[in-house]
């Protein structure tokens, strides 16, 4: 038989049962039980459970914070006289107005991002696009091209932090033809999305970009490589290039100047080491991605053996805006070694996530609290981590250091990409450690032994001071390992792999030494080093953390204390987050 | 591309093409659709507009698509113009939201500002 309404209601909850019989007793007094089915089931609105609930199905209608006598005004109301009882009814909290965006941006390279329809080149023409392109192909020499990049100090936005324009006429001044100009989309940190941004909404202005340098260094031929991880990015740049053709910014004499240039995309297959320059030349060329010693130069030989200059996504998205509004122009914001605008993704426990664009030299307290919105929870700030894997982790007392190229180095972290992962004080720096030099271990391509048996070698002890078994000298051994994996590694993977661990060592020794010598984890991350345990005070005996545990590691009878047994128990937390007195805690 | 002129007026016609009422227009929506805001529902969204918009029966309406502006955390990301006033920007509008931002900004003109993030 078919019933004309359920009543669904949350067995879960402590006092569910009284509710459920005024629900059935109601419904008898009525004698509406041929019409009205009262089921009983389990944890009826997940997390957000408020009390006893009920859901009076064919409308759909939630009932909240439920005693026995709501329940018979429920079936009076609801479903004898069919009016729904507003006054028990759940309403959504009222959505509070989102807090507005940082305001100590300043937009060059991602002033058209989120504004423009990256597939439509006259948006981009209508914010005068490709403007540049024509000046400098009817109205400049490269020369005078170099002398305006010199002009606006801009560094290489791949993490190097190189000249752009000495980049340049180094692959200019080679005698050897033909050349190439390659644009290095291989953005593989952790967390980092600045340049896939770049690339989704803006296209057009890293193929601008990129047909003024190659004017400048006389190569016809370019080369995009962009991580076959990035779709979205890769059909953007597709659409952009067959447009850009369409319009004759690229292919045969541009702007009747004689000057040609085409473009073509290269797919990275996901190897982290790729993003450096010379692995990623040979991926291009369809060899296996591994780096060369340099010199020579990529200037000199670079792809197929040929001079090429190659440049990050973001470095040619500058190109474009510094020719049109000069260099002055680009280098009256940032500090006195690093102009400009840069990038970042800001990443972990900080209230507004996402992609920002700031003047070099604003001080990290600025970036996370200012424009970052502060550390989430409102918890306390312990340490960014920027740059990459590769970068180092930079404690308080830094707070108020600019961020740009050499502050970073001094700290012993990099400027990289342009990845900033806040981690609060619920981080543990030694897990934090390990996660990157996993990351690292996996990404070495093995051509350097340092690099390929030293990553492995930190791992491996990092495993054991998280898992409990650390031994005194353990700290040692990685600062050795570290710093010998520096020295004897060829490209920047392996130089810069141990500065995670090297840096959290240096900041946070403290951390490293409880977990080997007390073995307690003080961030209480580490699954071996900490122990979940009920306070038989506040425990009220409601088997809920017993009935949830996986292992059944939790013993005790109804209404009364329960207990952990720490031999079985495997840290997963659930008995926590289920409690409802917050009866569990860690140490 | 042969010379300057060319693009300039290219760029005029762009320009022109931007003012809603040369294209006989009342309004434009752009949703975010860059990877990030893919992520999180834009695509729902951009659906459930399209939807909206043909329920109701509105033609007048540009709805177009832009890249992640780097609000991840207010992905999807919507944006509204009316007329040639300023872009308002809409932050957490999944598809739920979507009928009634119409209703209330497109048909009557007032911007929700519980869902506003500038």
């Amino acid at each position: 038989m078919a019933y004309r309404a359920n009543i669904l209601i949350s067995s879960e909850a402590p006092g569910a049962d009284a509710v459920q019989a005024a629900f059935l007793s109601k419904v008898q007094d009525l004698q509406l039980e041929d019409e009205v089915q009262v089921l009983a089931t389990t944890a009826l609105m997940g997390a957000a459970t408020q009390g006893i609930e009920a859901l009076v199905y064919p409308e759909g209608t939630r009932y909240v914070n439920l005693t026995p006598a709501d329940a018979a005004t429920i079936v009076e109301e609801h479903l004898y006289k069919g009016r729904p009882v507003q006054r028990l009814a759940y309403v959504e909290p009222k959505v509070t107005p989102l807090p507005p965006p940082n305001t100590k941006e300043v937009r060059v390279v991602l002033g058209n991002v989120g504004k423009i329809n990256p597939f439509d080149i006259e948006d981009y023409i209508a914010e005068d696009g490709y403007m540049a392109l024509a000046k400098v192909l009817t109205e400049m020499t490269p020369d005078q091209v170099v002398e305006e990049m010199k002009k606006s100090g801009l560094r290489g936005r791949g993490g190097a932090g190189f000249p752009a324009y000495m980049k340049w006429t180094l692959a200019r001044n080679s005698p050897n033809k033909p050349k190439f100009l390659i644009c290095n989309g291989d953005e593989g940190d952790p967390g980092a999305f600045m340049n896939r941004s770049v690339l989704e909404g803006d296209p057009h202005s890293v193929i601008e970009g990129m047909a003024i340098a190659a004017y400048v260094v006389g190569a016809e031929q370019g080369y995009f490589y962009v991580r076959a991880e990035y779709p979205i990015a890769i059909r953007t740049l597709r659409v952009a290039i067959e447009q850009a053709r369409e319009y004759g910014f690229l292919g045969q004499n541009i702007f009747g100047s004689g000057f040609n240039f085409d473009l073509e995309i290269r797919m990275g297959a996901g190897a982290f080491v790729c993003g450096e320059e010379t692995a990623l030349m040979r991926s291009i060329e369809g060899k296996r991605g591994m780096p060369s010693t340099r010199p020579p130069f990529p200037a000199a030989s670079g792809l197929c053996g040929k001079p090429s200059n190659i440049n990050n996504v973001e470095t040619y998205a500058n190109t474009a805006k510094i020719l049109l509004k000069g260099g002055e122009w680009f280098s009256s914001v940032g500090t006195e070694k690093s102009k400009g605008t840069k990038t970042f993704a800001i990443a972990g426990k900080v209230k507004r996530t996402g992609l920002i664009e700031v003047p070099l030299g604003l001080t990290l307290r600025e970036v996370v609290y200012d424009v970052g919105g502060g550390i989430l929870n409102d918890k306390k700030f312990k340490a960014v981590q920027t740059g990459g894997p590769m970068g180092g982790c930079i404690p308080e007392q830094f707070l108020d250091m600019p961020v740009d190229y050499e502050s970073l180095a001094s700290v012993g972290s990099i400027m990289g990409s342009g990845g900033f992962v806040i981690m609060d004080e619920d981080t543990c720096m030694v897990d934090i450690a390990r996660f990157f030099m996993d990351f690292v271990q996996d990404e070495s391509c093995g051509k350097c032994v340092p690099c390929r048996v030293g990553t492995r070698r930190m791992l491996e002890i990092l495993n054991d001071i998280c898992e409990g078994r650390g031994q005194p000298g353990d700290i040692e051994r990685l600062e050795e390992l570290g710093k010998s994996i520096m020295r004897g590694s060829l490209c920047g993977l392996g130089q810069g792999a141990p500065n995670p661990v090297l840096s959290t060592i240096k900041y946070f020794r403290h951390e490293y030494e409880a977990h080997i010598y007390e073995k307690k984890c003080p961030a209480k991350v580490c699954r071996a080093l900490i122990e979940y345990k009920v306070n038989p005070e506040t425990c009220i005996g409601c088997t809920r953390c017993a009935r949830n545990c996986p292992v059944n590691a939790i013993s005790g009878k109804p209404k009364e204390a329960h207990y952990i047994d720490p031999s079985i128990c495997i840290r997963c937390g659930i008995c926590s987050q289920v409690c409802p007195v917050n009866a569990i805690s860690v140490e | 591309m042969k010379n300057l002129e060319e693009l300039r007026n290219i760029k005029e016609r762009a320009l022109q093409r931007r003012k809603l009422a040369g294209e006989g227009a009342r309004a434009r929506i752009v949703v975010a659709m860059g990877t990030t805001g893919i992520a999180a529902g834009a695509r729902d969204t951009m659906t459930a507009i399209l939807a909206e918009l043909e329920k109701r029966g509105i033609g007048d309406v540009i709805v177009t698509q832009t890249g992640g502006g780097g609000l991840s955390t207010y992905e999807p990301v919507v944006q509204i113009q009316i007329g040639d006033s300023e872009l308002v920007t809409y932050g957490n509008l999944d598809a739920t939201r979507v009928p009634a931002l119409i209703e209330s900004h497109i048909i009557n003109g007032q911007p929700v500002t519980d869902w506003l993030v500038k």
